[in-house]
């Protein structure tokens, strides 16, 4: 492989390679210790293209996740409600702020990803592209989409990466809230008349399949799986996962007299877990290829929101331009 | 050849946004505590980091300050520094008051 008309650090090769390699050992024994890789640390650049694939993703799907929760906000039933809402969404947007800023220390623009994200390039949670019908979606959303989240990142709290790992602690400590909030909700609408109870259980049973697919793909299908887990971005497999939030979803369903729409849902003595039924992977594959429900919809609400934003960007930087040509006249 | 190709592709796409300078934040969780970094946000103006600071990282919390400074203004040592800097450290148990033997019996030292 090795071409002697070229240097050495363009040798496919050769010296560069079993350079390269060092290094990538060295990275390697740093992450099986426990060691946190902070932005300035040399990293392979495929570990530097995962993290920057799935926190821009991640980042994305904060940001796409106010949409069907901020179509409720003027609908919220009382002023206690609306102010949850509002609170959780702009907590959302914070979040995606949060993430954004740790993906540009590894060097990306956030115009960049903000623009994969506009103009369809970029992939975001396939769960936020299904409708919010009715008021009791917005709960089972608090309870099932968060609650699914906090069970993802608490995983990503301790992630490899220092930045990503510092912006997951502190997205689990206001999240608990998003959870909580949306748990609340159901359990009053559970408990309410027969068509409240009606209305969530409806909510439930359109929410919970899609939620499980949040985990992503089952393990055995899982391409990224295996080299996040080694360079210790995951901890944990998206079945495992997936696996503990149905442990902890379905007594919580029961407590308030909710069902699951699952027929196999049933309690294994042996293991400890609820075991679930087949989940469509035909369906999930549909989502994230951009059919689902919602897919058109969300983009275009995002790209509105971004074009009726335009003033008050361009708004900001005149008021700069202006301060910046007074402090210079001055 | 991969300039011409970004270039090409930049003046396909309708004019992007500026994202403006970015600021590194500091918040302090109390008083008496010390400023810790909290993250960065993308600001026109100091006045205007220092608004989006408040709404992106002191939106609850104990934070009773906050700081603002131009990313690039941060000088930080490079990882491969970290050797001369550092580990020279190590070596100075003197530094230490475990170092040092006192009489048995003596108190408050």
């Amino acid at each position: 492989m090795t071409d002697k008309n070229l240097p050495a650090s363009q040798q496919v090769g050769g010296t560069a390679t079993a350079e390269e390699a060092a290094r990538v050992a060295e990275f390697e024994a740093r992450i099986a210790q426990g060691e946190s890789i902070e932005p300035k640390d040399w990293m392979p650049e495929r570990y530097r293209k995962q993290l920057i694939r799935m926190m821009s993703q991640h980042a994305h799907s904060e940001i796409v996740g106010m949409l069907p929760e901020g179509n409720w906000i003027t609908r919220a039933p009382s002023l206690r409600r609306k102010m949850v809402l509002l609170a959780k969404v702009q907590d959302e947007a914070g979040h995606g702020l949060y993430i954004y800023c740790g993906t540009e220390t590894l060097g990306v623009d956030r115009e960049e990803l903000v623009d994969q994200l506009l103009t369809g390039k970029a992939k975001y949670s396939s769960i936020f592209n299904y409708p919010t019908l009715t008021w009791a979606d917005i709960g089972v959303i608090g309870w099932f989409v968060d609650g699914a989240a906090i069970v993802n990142q608490t995983m990503l709290a301790k992630a490899s990466f220092g930045p990503y790992a510092r912006a997951m602690v502190r997205i689990c400590k206001e999240e608990n809230f998003h959870k909580k909030q949306g748990y609340e909700s159901v359990a009053t609408l559970a408990n309410g008349t027969p068509e409240q109870h009606a209305m969530v259980q409806d909510a439930v049973n359109r929410w919970w399949w899609p939620s499980l697919m949040m985990f992503g793909p089952s393990d055995k299908d899982s391409p990224n799986s295996a080299e996040l887990m080694r360079w210790r971005v995951k901890r944990d497999s998206n079945d495992t996962l997936r696996q503990r939030f149905v442990d902890l979803t379905v007594p919580q369903a029961r407590a308030v007299n909710l069902t699951l729409p699952d027929p196999d849902l049933r309690h294994d003595e042996a293991s400890g877990h609820w075991l679930f039924g087949e989940i469509d992977w035909k369906e999930f594959h549909e989502v994230i290829s951009g059919n689902g429900p919602c897919n058109r919809e969300r983009l275009a609400a995002r790209r509105k929101a971004h074009d009726d934003g335009a003033w008050v960007r361009d708004a900001a930087e005149a008021y700069a331009a202006k301060r910046r040509a007074d402090a210079s006249a001055a | 050849m991969s300039n011409e190709t970004a270039g090409s592709t930049t003046a396909a796409t309708p004019p992007a946004d500026t994202q403006w300078d970015l600021w590194e934040v500091f918040t302090q969780e109390g008083e008496g505590a010390p400023h810790e970094h909290a993250g960065s946000v993308h600001a026109t103006t100091a006045e205007h980091a220092m608004q989006n600071a408040r709404d992106v990282y002191a939106r609850r919390g104990k934070v009773v300050s906050l700081w603002v400074v131009p990313t690039t203004a941060i000088i930080a040592s490079a990882p491969s520094d970290a050797g001369p800097l550092f580990d020279p450290a190590n070596d100075k148990a003197y530094r230490h008051p475990q170092f040092y033997k006192v009489p048995r019996g003596v108190r408050g030292m």
